[in-house]
């Protein structure tokens, strides 16, 4: 695909001189086009994600499928290239399985904490007074709690599973997205062009929509976007202290516990779930990391 | 600077007051009647009537808040539905285990950051830097408990050199290697997210300060370059002191799956031995004190920084 545009690393000037400008998405694309670094590790989050959706397809085996006679067998054993768990089960079956809920535990919370923290933080900033005082002091109480002892607080007393582990996480990520949400309303709401909609009569509506909106997103995003690689590890910590998933459904944190006795068997195959955990969250930094400078228009 | 300290302290009331609420309420979000966590299964009529009139379960909610938060201020947290024991005790017994492993932590990973963090910093920009970077973004990235399991296959199982679990018999002796070895594996897996985030932070400080104008200054004086940088790391020290100390209050507070894979007896992993248990009365003690901790860490660091930084006095 080459077009005639100009290459030019795209500076604020340029833009308005240049012919045909990019839009604020197009330099984004641009610059991650451009970035190898961004786009391996976008890759590799890529694959793990749809291993992950299609892993009925792709599994080599039935993951639920165990055998006496086969348990703890290395890589490569009968079949099972990375061999079997403690109840015989293959192992790249079951983590191709557990990629659907660890990954669903760690993204969805983000999500929904996004929308309601970012909500939230909107509304406080927009609001100021009253308003802002209760949201963002009510948010100070969570804060006041590291992440990990929140989450396990929150799902251990009710009683652990996937959607109380996914609650406690929501819980958890709502109030630094709140404070990200409010500071960057704030910060805009009390720019000239925001008055300027005002005085020209333009509804509440439309300036929350558009000139509030428009401004805000872009942090608030990249912020959430650094949040899911915590999402992740924080599921799966759930999981393994038993708060999340259940056996004998797969899942990544789950399996590092359930064969952390296993170590003086097979040590590599103890090691495995960690590593597709390690491999996941190092991936969502690195392309959380290239969105971040990618869509810094100063720099 | 006696007015800000006042009023940081006061501001500190709120929040402490709103994390007993949410503790309080923890025993709400069990499913069940609260009577049922507080107490074992195999209860009596009698045993449940008496406690219901004891904690007033018969009272309305917000009465029933002020008489748990009248017990809690005079240590009473009620007692370990698994043990039996008052769960006060148990707290103070394991809290001491933690402090000293999320310390060490603490300390190990500020002598590892700050070092790799000045590097990258004066090199901003160069491989060094880029190196650097990639080991911070590692350290935030390994799930610390897969990082302790790791670490005990290689040096426990393998090389047979470390214990694997636990903290060994009788008072702990910091001066004993047979107490020792077992600190070492936890407080290497608990540093590496604050080695991480401490790399980061000062590698930001480091490379801001370097390219300010004093920096220029004591260059074109002539200074060797080894004493320009240790007037730039006095400058660049306060707010990754900070980043340190709030660091200890996170690691105080979560630290629980590192104490799970150890088996520390500490504090995290008295909460993951509740949690396994459903012992609701440990668990709602536990997270009350270490919240409280943490909110009393931050507070600390903010009147550290103040008392170094005026400027934040007037903010």
């Amino acid at each position: 695909m080459s077009t005639t545009v100009s290459n030019a690393p795209p500076t604020g000037n340029d833009a308005m001189a240049a012919p045909r400008q990019r839009g604020y998405w197009g330099t984004v694309g641009y610059r991650l086009r451009y970035d190898p670094v961004t786009l391996f590790f976008g890759a590799v989050l890529l694959s793990v994600i749809l291993a992950a959706v299609f892993a009925s397809w792709i599994a080599p085996a039935d993951p639920y499928q165990e055998s006496i006679i086969r348990r703890l067998k290395g890589p490569g054993y009968m079949g099972h290239i990375l061999g079997t768990d403690e109840l015989g089960r293959d192992m790249l079956s079951r983590l191709l399985y557990g990629g659907r809920l660890t990954l669903l535990m760690g993204m969805v919370p983000v999500v929904i904490a996004t929308l309601i923290g970012g909500g939230l933080g909107v509304v406080a900033g927009f609001a100021g007074g009253i308003v802002n005082t209760l949201i963002m002091r009510t948010m100070d109480v969570f804060y006041a709690f590291p992440s990990v002892l929140l989450a396990v607080a929150i799902s251990g007393a009710m009683g652990g599973g996937v959607t109380n582990g996914m609650i406690a996480l929501t819980l958890v990520f709502i109030p630094p997205l709140c404070r990200v949400a409010e500071t960057a309303t704030t910060q805009v709401r009390n720019l000239d062009f925001v008055d300027a909609a005002r005085a020209t009569g333009a509804p509440l509506r439309l300036v929350l929509w558009h000139h509030v909106l428009g401004n805000v997103l872009g942090p608030v995003l990249i912020y959430a976007s650094s949040l899911i690689s915590v999402g992740i590890i924080l599921a799966s910590g759930l999981s393994f202290l038993g708060l999340g998933v259940k056996p004998p459904e797969p899942d990544w944190g789950l399996m590092l516990n359930a064969l952390r006795q296993a170590i003086y068997v097979n040590p590599l195959i103890a090691a495995l779930p960690g590593i597709a955990i390690f491999i996941t969250s190092v991936s969502l930094n690195m392309v959380s990391d290239g969105l971040r400078s990618a869509m810094d228009v100063r720099s | 600077m006696f007015g800000y300290i006042l009023r940081r302290l006061l501001s500190a009331v709120p929040i402490a007051f709103g994390v007993s609420v949410v503790c309080f309420l923890l025993v709400y979000l069990a499913p069940g009647d609260p009577v049922q966590t507080l107490l074992p299964p195999d209860a009596d009529a009698e045993t449940v009537a008496q406690v219901k009139r004891m904690y007033g379960l018969d009272q309305p909610l917000p009465v029933q808040y002020l008489t748990w938060l009248g017990r809690v201020m005079v240590g009473d947290f009620g007692r370990s539905i698994a043990t039996g024991r008052p769960v006060a005790d148990e707290i103070f017994r394991s809290l001491g285990n933690t402090v000293l492993l999320a310390g060490l932590s603490v300390l190990v990973a500020f002598s590892i950051a700050f070092v790799l963090g000045t590097i990258a910093g004066r090199h901003a920009g160069g491989w060094l830097d880029r190196v650097v970077t990639g080991v911070a973004v590692v350290g935030v990235s390994v799930p610390n408990y897969w990082l302790g399991i790791v670490l005990v296959i290689i040096f426990s199982v393998e090389m047979m050199a470390l214990p694997a679990s636990g903290m060994g018999d009788g008072r702990f002796d910091p001066t004993s290697w047979e107490h020792v070895q077992y600190l070492i594996l936890p407080v290497i897996t608990l540093s590496m997210i604050p080695v991480g985030i401490i790399a980061r932070t000062t590698r930001s400080a480091v490379s801001e300060v370097m390219n300010q104008e004093f920096v220029t200054t004591l260059r074109a004086n002539g200074l060797p370059e080894w004493r320009v940088l240790r007037h730039a790391l006095k400058n660049a020290l306060p707010p990754v002191l900070a980043v340190m100390g709030l660091q200890f209050g996170t690691l105080m507070g979560g630290s629980i799956l590192v104490e799970t894979v150890f088996s520390w007896p500490g504090s995290g992993f008295l909460l993951s031995k509740a949690i396994l248990t459903r012992d609701i009365p440990v668990l709602q003690g536990t997270i009350l004190v270490l919240a409280l901790i943490f909110v009393f860490t931050n507070l600390t660091v903010d009147l550290f920084q103040s008392s170094v930084d005026p400027r934040i006095r007037r903010a």
